[in-house]
């Protein structure tokens, strides 16, 4: 489903509950070829839209992306705007102080880029590839499972658990991610497992 | 939360208490503004601090933090006192007819059959009388002294105005005020909801502060209803389906549960799990438990979960303590028993209690992996930062992997919100520099180690090299495979009994709903409240038609909601014994002589009788509980416990310090002040500001420019006190911990008098550390304490003791 | 609910502007023909008692606007950063205020920024030719290009409202999103307010829905409840419900009645340097702003001479300096 079908099913289906104002046909002048000098172009003009959810808090306020570039077409896009979803049910288009400055997270100077590697000891961290860095923690697990895993109890009985090794999931990831996660971690008998929702 | 957001308009009545709504969840809380502009609600906000939503209510009390359950107690005393009561409710949708073994008692502060020692209770005498019958034994009269609701009766009767005010500090006007309007809501045709979050779940009784409400909301017949409910506000934007698929030690997904090691075979593990209905006619649906169970096994480990290895269940790990939770966690790396650490889009070193406590625990660990989009404080553990995180990197020995993974705006997927909406959303913007998706990293990390299990053998590979991995590029399962996963799916051919040449369910087809789930291996579902999210018909979880009829707030065409595509929760509950709506004006289902429809999917059989079954489905009892048997282990009537660090005694348990079966570890005993320390003497309290999300937006410039530097807020009264000027520097510090921070000096907060003392109230936003846009500072961990709620380990991050002084701010080099 | 306007549209064709050059009806130090026919006047209403203090509009008005503003410090308030700039163009202020009536605390936030005025002191006070325009849906507006930075604007405006920015020496401050008005979308900050504290529309609607407002309010207790629409400026394009309507001044110093200094109604050609000098006018930035930026249309003797007249302090306004208002710290 992308953005232009749904919005056609709004329209079709929701019509004119949600009509808006008479803004839109208010009785502006004339559309002039010819711009006033101080109206800046409308900066969403020739844009992609993506409909997507508010990554804070669980009110899961819609929201549009707007890029330069359209990702389903195969292309690079830049985010340039983030925008509430008039048609949300729950936000209509608003968003809170957070969600109004998206676009700054998106962009943020402290978005990682490469995997990198702190050494023991050392007072930086330093750029590795991911194949180092998936290689290193799949050997540390391997070697710490193979050494800690507590296959029975004192009792004799099947317990097939690891205590030393832990997993913390995140909790803004997507309910898929967090699925394969589970699968993945599960698997393993770690029992040191946990999530935000605590605090 | 038992409705959605949307539905929060319908109502008459919110209370905010246990959270602050405006400030957390701004766009959600226009539904209250709509309720209070278009149906003349009204707004009663309970706090500590005048809050941002106090800013816009009709009605504020001030209470002690720590105290909720003295106050909600002492609500529902009034109620029963002044007969504000929706009895009709009351009688036939919650337990208080039900009569308790004559065993059960409660008794200064402790209920039958504490151990102090363990510091846990035998709950055994914490039930019901169960007759010849096999059924529990009811008093529809409520005369018997034993019944549920003379119980409670009795033990509410303590929370007088005058002992909610000397406990709570709320003065009794305004106490008496609350209940006045909270005690309206007992008609039939008036409702109120309750909206609260971390303010009441990070208390070492935050379980319990929200049964209380929920026994409040009962007693008033407000769940079910719209505009009702019991309302968690959830934080994080899929918190709710992290909770959902049970990315916990003791989880599975749709709140299934990991064995215990005493439950050494399915057979012992499905033997308490029968859930045999407690009276007739009722359905009690968690007896489908072992189709749910047997289909999660079976999307674990495919063809290699059988009937003849009990479906693979030995390949789940076995508990020894209740919970390998995140503070048990700490507590074994800071004692060398934990090695290897994974923190994903979690920032622990912020996020948990006791700051110091935490640094030294991953100073321990030999690899720290953190999978993440933004830098964090946990993956810098070990700079030194001066004042903020002093550590000398030499001596840290502990090596860390950070790992750049996508963000919301570049992966697809679903989150669930508050109200139980799967919103599926899309990409829109390319990843930054080699960010990977999660699930390409988790993908990547299993075959990695799935390999060397193959090639160098080890530890128990069966569950690893079992486990089923058909995604059409294994390296990067999609979003769409795991969803389809999740919502379940026939593995092979099932038969009609009664036509053996019918088909009932066919191989390789999405099921429709968990009603369709078996126990023989013939069906898969990796979380069974989900299924439906993604059928035959397509991604439900990706509608997107906003259409309501008549209003009602519901949009069951836009996405998709667990269970079973229902909005509000015990709806069931919305008409009377006769399936009529209790408010014709906010009808929601209505039983038509046959079956029940209406405005939402209708939480009960269609077809199921009125008289016959209870709304409760998945009680055994089917119907709600307002005393919870042994269910909770801190008591099945909510009782009043000081925070672990109080200003006062308890007053009406001097003996008891904290919640009496809150896990303590032995180091964090001596690191509590003393109750009512001249030490620590000011109650202080942690919380969100609405300009920043946790420790993210710090790194937003945006958010950074709205609120730039921490703060601690305190009273003119304590200001004056402690010559304190605003916006200058001040020192606070608790037995574990020391910050900074400029000082706002608020007449938002003003000194409480509890039991004939003042107590200063000092705010410790929680939002800054040393890294990000926003200036460096101090989080309010470096003060919390590390303890967790009695039931389910939040920490108590609301209430705590300090101290404080003017400063001249930290030594800057 | 007010309806939400639907999304805006990214197809070009419906990006052009509604509006433009032949719909002004004034230009600062310009004579000019306004058109024949005016377009529906617009109007932005600020409901102050609905308002929970988020800065949803602050952010949402720096985003959309490309705007950086500086990360300030905190000075113990609520209200970052303390004053209106060249980037913030709009700014939540707090103030704590205890009703003498009832006793009870009251929070106060009230959204500060233009007020669009219909009678626009800042449009009148400039003396540079076409820096400022009024369209005849009502939106006041700054065209930076024709700014020579004096600043005489800020001491026309009986709201205190716009701030020389330091960088390129120009005046700056809330456009209504004239880009957005232009294309049939509601300003940022309208369509960001969570609780829909700010709605948009129609001047008549606004003032519509203000009375609905109202009504409720009055139920509520708020015998005081009103509209602030000030007839001093003959009515502004962006309006307050108050649920003080009788005390402004109580929210951070809103003026109680704000009217143009009768000096700058009155001035002409080289009078209105002189006026402005009288008005107690800081002559300072003008002068640094010659040093800098080279010669602009008011010369250093014009502010020498203007300065030797001994200022008025202007009657009628009280500039809104008021984030600490009604503080007692």
């Amino acid at each position: 489903m992308n953005m232009e079908l749904s919005r056609r099913a709004f329209l079709r289906t929701a019509g004119a509950g949600l009509a808006g104002t008479t803004l839109g046909a208010m009785g502006f002048g004339a559309v002039e070829e010819a711009m006033a000098a101080a109206i800046r172009p409308f900066k969403l003009a020739n844009t992609t839209e993506t409909r997507n959810t508010c990554t804070y808090c669980s009110v899961a306020c819609g929201i549009i992306l707007y890029s330069k570039g359209d990702l389903r077409k195969g292309e690079r896009a830049e985010i340039t705007h983030v925008e509430g979803d008039s048609d949300h049910p729950t936000n209509r288009g608003t968003l809170c102080p957070k969600g109004a400055a998206l676009l700054d997270i998106i962009h943020s100077k402290s978005r990682l880029q490469f995997p990198m590697l702190r050494k023991a000891g050392s007072d930086r961290f330093e750029r590795v590839s991911w194949d180092e860095a998936l290689d290193k923690i799949a050997r540390a697990m391997k070697d710490d499972r193979d050494a800690n895993f507590i296959a029975t109890n004192k009792d004799g009985v099947t317990v097939n658990r690891w205590t030393t090794t832990g997993f913390l999931a995140a909790s803004a990831t997507t309910n898929e991610t967090a699925w394969c996660t589970y699968k993945v971690v599960r698997s393993m008998g770690i029992v040191a497992f946990d999530n935000q929702a605590r605090v | 939360m038992t409705n959605a957001w949307t539905d929060i308009k319908n109502t008459d009545l919110v209370v905010i208490m246990g959270g602050n709504a405006a400030e957390a969840h701004p766009c959600g809380f226009k539904w209250v503004t709509e309720a209070k502009a278009n149906r003349g609600a009204k707004l009663i906000v309970v706090d500590p601090r005048y809050t941002r939503s106090a800013s816009v209510s009709d009605y504020y009390a001030p209470i002690r933090q720590g105290s909720d359950i003295a106050f909600l107690m002492g609500v529902i005393n009034y109620c029963i006192q002044n007969d504000k009561v929706q009895w009709d409710y009351v009688k036939a949708f919650t337990n208080a007819a039900y009569v308790v073994k004559d065993g059960f008692a409660y008794k200064d502060g402790l209920f039958t059959g504490y151990d102090e020692t363990k510091r846990d209770y035998d709950r055994s005498s914490w039930d019901y009388v169960i007759g010849e019958d096999g059924y529990a034994v009811v008093d529809d009269t409520l005369q018997n002294p034993r019944c549920v609701w003379n119980l409670l009766k009795e033990h509410v009767s303590v929370y007088t105005p005058e002992m909610v005010n000397r406990i709570c500090g709320t003065p009794k006007d305004k106490f008496l005020k609350v209940c006045e309007m909270v005690a309206e809501c007992s008609s039939k045709t008036k409702t109120m909801t309750s909206m609260y979050a971390l303010g009441w779940t990070q208390h070492s009784k935050g379980a319990q502060n929200i049964r209380g409400m929920a026994m409040l909301q009962l007693i008033l017949g407000n769940i079910g209803v719209r505009g009702g409910g019991m309302n968690a506000l959830r934080g994080h934007s899929n918190i709710q389906g992290l909770t959902d698929l049970g990315l916990m030690s003791n989880l599975i997904p749709g709140y299934l549960n990991i064995p215990t090691e005493k439950e050494k075979d399915f057979a012992t593990y499905m033997s308490t799990r029968g859930f045999k209905p407690l009276r007739p006619n009722q359905m009690s649906y968690w007896q489908n438990y072992k189709k749910f169970f047997v289909s999660f096994q079976k999307a674990m480990w495919g063809k290699a979960a059988t009937l003849e290895n009990d479906w693979s269940y030995s390949w789940l790990p076995k508990l020894d303590v209740p919970s390998y939770d995140i503070l048990r966690a700490f507590e074994m790396m800071k004692n060398g028993q934990m090695n290897l650490y994974f923190c994903q889009g979690f920032n622990p070193l912020q996020a948990v209690p006791n700051k110091a406590k935490l640094a030294e625990a991953l100073g321990k660990l030999k690899l720290l992996v953190i999978m993440d989009p933004l830098e964090t404080e946990t993956a810098r553990f070990w700079e030194n930062h001066g004042v903020y995180n002093p550590a000398d990197p030499s001596a840290i020995k502990t090596e860390v992997l950070q790992l750049p993974t996508t963000c919301f705006a570049e992966d697809e997927g679903s989150l669930v919100n508050s109200g139980r909406w799967l919103q599926w959303h899309w990409p829109g913007g390319s990843p930054p520099g080699e960010a990977k998706t999660d699930s390409a990293i988790m993908a990547g990390v299993f075959l990695r180690l799935r390999d060397l299990y193959a090639k160098e053998g080890g530890a128990f590979p069966d569950p690893i090299v079992n486990l089923d991995w058909r995604y059409a590029d294994p390296k990067e399962p999609k979003a769409e495979e795991l969803a389809k996963e999740m919502n379940g799916y026939v593995i092979s051919d099932v038969m009609d009994p009664a036509d053996p040449t019918k088909k009932v369910l066919e191989a390789g087809k999405q099921l429709a709903s968990f009603g369709l789930l078996r126990d023989d291996g013939t069906t898969a579902s990796g979380c069974w409240i989900f299924t439906g999210c993604f059928t035959e018909a397509g991604n439900m979880m990706a509608r997107r038609d906003n259409s309501d009829p008549d209003d009602t707030g519901m949009y069951l065409k836009w996405s998709f909601a667990w269970p079973a595509n229902r909005r509000i929760l015990y709806n069931r509950a919305s008409c009377d014994i006769d399936g009529k709506p209790w408010d014709p004006s906010r009808k929601l289902i209505e039983w038509d002589g046959a079956k029940w429809a209406g405005y939402d999917v209708p939480d009960i059989a269609p077809t199921a009788k009125p008289h016959d079954v209870g709304p409760f489905i998945m009680n055994p009892e089917g119907v709600s509980r307002l005393f919870t048997r042994g269910m909770m282990r801190d008591g099945p009537f909510p009782a009043h416990y000081e925070p672990f660090e109080s200003p006062v005694v308890n007053v009406v348990a001097p003996k008891i310090k904290g919640n009496p079966v809150a896990r303590v570890f032995k180091d964090d005993l001596s690191q509590f002040a003393e109750t009512a320390s001249p030490e620590f003497p000011y109650a202080a309290t942690s919380y969100r500001l609405t300009e920043h999300f946790h420790y993210w937006t710090k790194n937003n410039h945006v958010n950074a420019v709205l609120q730039p530097e921490s703060f601690v807020e305190l009273s003119e009264e304590l200001a004056k006190e402690k010559s304190i000027t605003n916006g200058g520097w001040v020192r606070v510090w608790s037995k574990r911990g020391s910050l900074y921070a400029k000082a706002m000096v608020t007449k938002r907060i003003r000194p409480l008098t509890c039991d004939g003392k003042t107590i200063h109230v000092v705010g410790i936003p929680i939002h800054w550390g040393f890294i990000g846009a926003a200036r460096k500072g101090f989080p309010a961990n470096v003060l919390t304490p590390f303890v967790g709620d009695a039931n389910i380990e939040t920490p108590e991050f609301k209430a705590f003791l300090v101290n404080l002084e003017a400063s001249s701010g930290p030594a800057t080099s | 609910m007010f309806p939400p306007i639907p999304n805006p549209s990214v197809d070009p064709a419906a990006a052009k502007a509604r509006f433009s050059d032949a719909d002004l009806i004034r230009r600062s130090a310009s004579e000019i023909t306004p058109p024949a026919q005016r377009l529906t006047e617009v109007a932005k209403l600020i409901d102050v008692t609905k308002c929970i203090g988020c800065k949803a509009c602050q952010s949402a008005c720096l985003e959309w606007n490309n705007l950086h503003e500086e990360i300030g410090i905190s000075d113990g308030t609520y209200t970052n950063p303390p004053d209106l700039t060249e980037n913030s163009f709009t700014l939540m202020r707090f103030t704590e205020w205890v009703n003498p009536e009832t006793e009870n605390l009251e929070w106060l936030i009230r959204k500060d920024g233009c007020m669009h005025c219909e009678d626009p002191g800042c449009l009148k006070a400039c003396p540079s030719p076409g820096a400022i325009v009024q369209y005849s849906n009502g939106i006041v507006d700054f065209i930076h290009e024709n700014c020579i930075g004096c600043g005489y604007c800020i001491k026309g405006c009986p709201f205190n409202i716009p701030r020389v920015s330091k960088a390129d020496h120009r005046a700056y401050k809330c456009t209504l999103c004239s880009d957005r008005i232009a294309v049939g979308q509601g300003p940022a900050c309208q369509k960001a307010c969570p609780t829909q504290a700010i709605v948009f529309g129609t001047k008549e609607e606004m003032k519509g829905w203000a009375d609905f407002r109202i009504k409720d309010l009055k139920s509520r207790g708020y015998a005081n409840a009103g509209l602030y629409d000030p007839p001093g400026v003959s009515g502004t394009h962006v309006m307050y419900v108050l649920h003080h309507a009788d005390k402004p001044s109580i929210y951070a110093g809103l003026p109680d009645h704000p009217r143009i200094s009768p000096i700058v109604e009155t001035w002409k050609g080289v009078t209105k340097y002189v006026g402005l000098a009288a008005m107690g006018f800081a002559v300072a930035a003008g002068f640094i702003h010659h040093l800098i930026a080279g010669p602009n249309r008011v010369s250093p003797e014009d502010e020498a001479n203007a300065e030797r007249l001994t200022g008025v302090a202007p009657s009628g306004s009280t500039p809104s300096d008021g984030h600490e208002a009604g503080r007692t710290t």
